[in-house]
């Protein structure tokens, strides 16, 4: 069974994008990135991010995230709020009561997208 | 051979081919963007046929019940109509108009055409010169047979003087109904809360009584806000219904100023107070934009889940430029 199906699939999703979102409009550090009129566009595109950290079927290249984030790059997005987001998504599966080595795997896929997320090249 | 009809646009899908990159092929330009029914930007409704359940899945009750489906996910077995923007044109006239004190009008409308709506949806208001303005249903289908608007008279208001001071027999057209903001079936002991602002009542009443005819038995509460009392109408209408349904539970409230009956306070915080706790309620918010998206960000914060909550947001037009 792949990652995606083990964590639940699509009905994994749903029930973490609820408390995912939750919990990044009350972090401080990032609230300002997802707080906006739109909140159902905005559920939906974190649906389509957690389908992708959970392993699921994904069809963003590196250039849609990067495309996506630039303008947020330039107004001064980093590291530190990428961190922020892969916490509050171990604290999200944590309280879906899903494994640390579950977890551990969702933060990688995470992590894979963070030079597209902040415009930068691999390190090599 | 299954055809989809798009418009003027009809194309015959091929094996295994979605709506979506059917209408696409057909030289359609339909939005888009994650492709496999997760972001919802290839959202269409469906006017006749089946557009699948893959397709509607992730969706809200009222959206499929409307036929709303993800196109990029679709595999229609059978013919499919899909609705381009414009909605149907209405003939109707004024059947009555009155006043409901603070400010505010009820305009009952004959239909002199079919119309299918759900309490709760809005419709386009279109005069003859061509004015239009959009508002909400507080009529019930099965009860009324005419359809009923509250409105706002404003200072400037081009559409709300001209119905405020319309003859019975006046002759306008209806665009719609459009909206997701009604009750649906499925579920008769969830708790809902109703909460909005001035005219907002209107489509939060016709809900309540959808609801309640539909035969509701979980708990209903409705919260009326404004800036202060005399904002607030129709609370013999209100105190008639909590009479007859004790599951109905009404609180009025005003950012300012006393009132007998009239809690002081935010419609906000006021609402969430009200219908604590509100893991697993249903939601209906009307009436200003910001109120409206105020009461969303906090109603989701306190437990509903996103889903659960739908919301229409009263846009007032922009003051005509001359006095």
């Amino acid at each position: 069974m792949s990652l995606y199906d083990d964590l639940g699939g699509a009905a994994a999703v749903e029930a973490a994008v609820d408390i995912f979102y939750r919990k990044v409009l009350s972090d401080e550090r990032i609230s300002r990135y997802f707080d906006g009129v739109d909140m159902e566009r905005q559920a939906a595109k974190q649906k389509a991010f957690l389908t992708m950290a959970f392993g699921g079927p994904n069809n963003y290249t590196g250039r849609d995230m990067q495309a996506a984030h630039a303008h947020l790059v330039a107004a001064g997005l980093n590291d530190s709020h990428v961190d922020a987001v892969i916490e509050n998504l171990g604290a999200t599966l944590k309280e879906l009561g899903v494994g640390d080595d579950k977890i551990a795997q969702v933060a990688a896929i995470a992590e894979s997208v963070r030079d597209a997320v902040l415009s930068r090249s691999k390190a090599s | 051979m299954t055809r989809v009809r798009y418009g003027e646009l009809e194309v015959t899908l091929q094996e295994g081919e979605t709506v979506l990159a059917a209408l696409e092929r057909a030289g359609a330009r339909v939005a888009s963007s994650c492709r496999i029914g997760a972001c919802q930007a290839c959202l269409l409704r469906a006017e006749a046929g089946d557009p699948g359940a893959k397709a509607q899945e992730g969706l809200r009750p009222a959206q499929r019940e409307r036929g709303f489906f993800l196109a990029c996910v679709s595999r229609p077995s059978g013919d499919l109509e899909v609705a381009t923007e414009a909605a149907p044109r209405i003939a109707a006239e004024v059947a009555a108009v009155e006043d409901l004190g603070a400010a505010v009008v009820r305009v009952r409308v004959r239909v002199l055409e079919d119309i299918i709506y759900r309490a709760g949806q809005y419709v386009q208001v279109e005069r003859a010169d061509g004015l239009v303005r959009a508002y909400s249903l507080a009529s019930v289908p099965a009860e009324d047979s005419l359809l009923e608007l509250h409105v706002r008279v404003h200072p400037q208001g081009q559409m709300s003087r001209w119905l405020a001071a319309a003859r019975p027999g006046t002759p306008l057209h209806l665009r719609g109904p459009s909206g997701e903001c009604f009750y649906t079936e499925g579920r008769p002991e969830q708790p809902i809360l109703l909460a909005g602002t001035g005219t907002g009542l209107a489509p939060l009443l016709g809900i309540a009584r959808d609801a309640l005819r539909r035969g509701h038995t979980g708990p209903l509460t409705l919260v009326h806000g404004a800036r202060e009392p005399g904002g607030l109408y129709a609370e013999d209408v209100l105190r008639d219904m909590c009479s007859r349904h004790p599951n109905l539970r009404v609180v009025r409230c005003a950012l300012a100023g006393a009132a007998a009956g009239v809690e002081t306070g935010d419609v906000v915080e006021v609402a969430v107070r009200a219908a604590a706790p509100l893991k697993g309620a249903r939601v209906f918010l009307c009436g200003g934009p910001e109120q409206v998206a105020a009461l969303r960000k906090r109603c989701f914060l306190a437990g509903a889940s996103l889903k659960e909550i739908s919301a229409d947001a009263f846009h007032s037009a922009p003051a005509p430029a001359s006095a």
